[in-house]
């Protein structure tokens, strides 16, 4: 029906980019129905993230044209803004900010860094980019939910955590079992992800593979790399983000900073 | 009972700690003796549980410090001091599993075992006479504190610090929780900081007791002299 209306490309995108949003806002008015607020976390989610990936859209345009070396500082920039959005589900977790960022950085960094250097991410911006900005954003994800557990665990445990330090435990092991099941929570969408892969959901980038001509089989299987990938850096993120942030919930003198007052 | 003459165990100095702008614990020093049971009073809020946590180093003073013995507790790595001053808190938190797994926990961090007939032993004096394979999930409250204490009475600690062991607890297991109390002083002459709301408990067990006040020390002496004025 729209496709009829709108002649143009990019009016014709906003009007699906407006129906989608008013769809969304739907359901931020069903929840609000039952008492809970999404209204201005999902309002400023969407204007950002129309407003984000047209400004990347336009940079693309402009990168395509720049040297190869240049998507390092993009990369860069997204894992800045990466740990900053990621923090923001740990809220009072002290070191937070600086523990994502490190995190994203080492996790999918790496991950991207080797699979780039092994041939299986092309260096052009086309590819390095999207694929690049994948392994981030589910890095940041597993991030925020890892940060986000590991706290509602310490926080829900804080007489337990001090109990085992009054009988003279180490501080990581009594909170050895809460970063565990922190860890493993925050891995189970890039899991189940990698389990319904084909079944539920044929991702994106398979698509765009086969609308652009590619082999079927190669873009069936490059999607399963990318996906694999993602679980790697998740993997990583999340666990360096667990063990980091034990620095910044213990003080040197082996006391729990991170209480429900903090 | 402890006079004036039985040797200073822990010393506090100018303690206090502040949090935001409002100091709860409040430059107090105060002597705590061998063998005595020493009773920490005040209101809610007055900041006694406060004062307790400092000194086991749960918290960090922001002024003054605790001596054990002669020794600055900051000289001390923090295993080795709460293992020396050890805690009982309110509720017990006790690790899931069976008694004897949390009796052990303790000497376990140190690298040591603790053999049955030590567990067997522990759980006498508190007690609970055979009860080293009980799940703590099947105990009475009364139970658990006496677990609770048991466990902390593992590690050997030279001091222990109580935090209203009882005022989770119903009337019968309470009056258990003192009695145990008062025969750990007085046949294994434990050294006791008991932090209570309850005057007339403080009144039946402590040999002396501290008042505070918004995070004062008001007054210390005897349950006589401190809670009849």
């Amino acid at each position: 029906m729209l496709k009829s209306l709108f002649h143009s490309q990019v009016a014709l995108g906003l009007a699906q980019a407006a129906i989608a949003a008013l769809l969304a806002l739907l359901v931020v008015f069903l929840a609000r129905r039952r008492n809970i607020h999404l209204e201005s976390d999902a309002a400023i989610a969407l204007v950002r993230g129309i407003v984000q990936i047209v400004i990347m859209g336009s940079l693309l345009v402009l990168l395509l044209k720049a040297p190869r070396w240049s998507s390092v500082f993009l990369l860069a920039g997204m894992i800045i803004a990466a740990g900053s959005i990621s923090a923001k589900r740990a809220k009072n977790v002290p070191g937070a900010q600086k523990v994502s960022t490190y995190s994203i950085a080492a996790g999918a960094g790496l991950v991207t860094a080797v699979m780039t250097w092994a041939g299986v991410i092309d260096t052009a911006i086309t590819s390095l980019i999207p694929v690049g900005s994948m392994i981030i954003a589910n890095a940041m994800n597993t991030n925020g939910l890892a940060l986000n557990r590991f706290r509602s665990e310490v926080l829900a445990h804080s007489g337990e955590i001090e109990t085992a330090l009054a009988l003279g435990a180490a501080p990581e092991k009594t909170i050895a079992s809460y970063t565990e099941a922190s860890i493993h929570s925050s891995l189970i969408p890039a899991i189940d992800n990698l389990r319904s892969l084909g079944i539920v959901w044929i991702p994106g980038l398979m698509t765009g593979m086969l609308i652009s001509g590619a082999d079927p089989l190669y873009s069936a299987i490059y999607q399963f790399v990318v996906i694999a990938m993602i679980l790697a850096s998740s993997g990583l993120t999340s666990l360096l983000s667990t063990t980091m942030i034990r620095a910044y919930v213990f003080s040197p003198a082996e006391q729990l900073l991170l209480k429900e007052s903090a | 009972m402890n006079g004036d003459a039985a040797p200073v165990v822990l010393r506090t100095e100018h303690l206090g700690r502040r949090v935001g702008d409002v100091w709860i614990v409040n430059d107090i020093s105060l002597d705590v003796r061998h063998c005595e049971l020493l009773g920490v009073v005040g209101a809610s809020g007055s900041g006694k549980s406060s004062f307790l946590r400092l000194l086991n180093r749960l918290d960090e003073p922001t002024s003054g410090t605790v001596y054990l013995g002669d020794q600055d507790y900051r000289q001390i790595p923090p295993p080795t001091l709460r293992q020396r001053v050890g805690m009982v808190t309110q509720r017990p938190f006790l690790f899931p599993g069976d008694i004897a797994s949390n009796l052990r926990f303790g000497p376990t961090q140190r690298g040591e075992t603790l053999p049955d007939s030590e567990i067997a032993s522990l759980l006498e004096r508190v007690g609970l006479p055979g009860f080293a394979a009980r799940n703590v999930a099947n105990l009475s409250g009364g139970e658990q504190q006496r677990v609770s204490l048991a466990r902390s009475l593992a590690n050997r600690p030279e001091i222990l610090l109580l935090d209203e062991p009882t005022s989770a607890l119903d009337e019968q297991a309470k009056v258990g929780i003192e009695e145990l109390i008062r025969k750990l002083v007085s046949e294994h002459c434990l050294t006791f900081v008991l932090v209570s709301h309850d005057r007339d408990q403080a009144r039946r067990l402590c040999d002396r007791v501290a008042f505070i006040e918004a995070g004062k020390l008001i007054r210390v002496g005897t349950p006589e002299e401190v809670l009849s004025a």
